[in-house]
């Protein structure tokens, strides 16, 4: 089980928490304007690396909030956890 | 909140007050290191509304006498009521006498030119009291938060799981004494719970 630190509640057992997918996946800003392959790019496809990944998670059984994760998919090393909004932590952009 | 000739709590078939008149030293077996309660029915109230805003925290201030509590997984109130349980960053539970029907009209009025929520729960929870030597070890069971008193202690509060059902903790005393809240559908299953959970520290129901 992941030990998750949420950023209000602090750290809290994985089965209070809902993973939502990976983040940072930004909505066509003219869903009208793009053409079928690029609105299926948005919808479905993602990343799936093998290694560090951001995902969105949910504290569902806590505070109720969503938030940021970065994970590493093969070893679960949980490196940070920030609210929605803020910038992953060592990204310069 | 129901009319008052509908209302039954969702314990009431189980007849804790009858077990609570039992006198103690008519009940057999070891001291009671767990003791349950099920608590007075209350009014709850749902609460929601920007805390970082003084005009907020001011008319909640103006009615409860206390604003709500800022910091994560702490209630304001101490061991009296009213309480603010703080369930999330702009969401709390207030929790205040049965008999108290101001509070939630007073809390609406106050709000009412502002970006906020007051709805009344009040039968939404049951409220289960836990105290007692073992109640720490009886939590400890089926939660995994960290109970320890150098991270939980009096004062504080949180939703979690218990037993897989999600509930409202709430740690009143360092004794400890705890109020457990939780939805009217689980309580009956809760309560089975926790009386088998502290079965080997001896249980006692109060009234």
């Amino acid at each position: 089980m992941l030990l998750i630190p949420c950023p209000w509640c602090g750290r809290r057992d994985e089965s209070e928490f809902a993973c939502g997918g990976e983040a940072h996946i930004a909505r066509p800003a003219d869903p009208d304007a793009v053409s079928d392959a690029e609105w299926a790019d948005y919808l479905f496809m993602r990343t799936n690396p093998k290694g560090a990944h951001r995902e969105r998670w949910v504290h569902v059984h806590g505070c109720g909030r969503w938030f940021n994760v970065a994970r590493h998919t093969v070893t679960h090393d949980i490196s940070a956890a920030y609210k929605v909004g803020e910038k992953p932590p060592g990204d310069a952009s | 909140m129901a009319d008052a000739y509908l209302r039954q709590s969702p314990l009431a078939h189980l007849g804790l007050a009858a077990r609570a008149a039992i006198p103690p030293e008519d009940i057999e077996g070891t001291e009671a290191g767990v003791v349950l309660c099920e608590r007075p029915a209350r009014h709850q109230i749902g609460l929601r509304g920007d805390a970082r805003r003084p005009a907020f925290r001011a008319a909640v201030k103006g009615v409860l006498g206390f604003a709500p509590p800022a910091k994560a997984t702490t209630a304001a109130g101490g061991t009296g009521l009213p309480r603010a349980l703080w369930l999330g960053p702009d969401e709390w539970l207030v929790v205040t006498d049965d008999d108290d029907a101001a509070t939630v009209a007073d809390l609406s009025e106050a709000l009412a030119r502002q970006h906020a929520h007051v709805v009344d729960l009040s039968d939404a929870r049951a409220v289960i009291g836990l105290a007692g030597a073992g109640a720490r070890d009886v939590l400890m069971k089926g939660c995994t938060l960290d109970v320890h008193r150098r991270a939980f202690g009096p004062g504080r509060c949180t939703r979690t799981l218990l037993a897989r059902a999600q509930v409202i903790v709430h740690q009143i005393t360092q004794a400890p004494d705890y109020d457990l809240y939780v939805q009217r559908s689980f309580a009956e299953y809760l309560w089975a719970w926790l009386e088998d959970a502290g079965t080997e520290y001896g249980v006692r129901v109060t009234a």
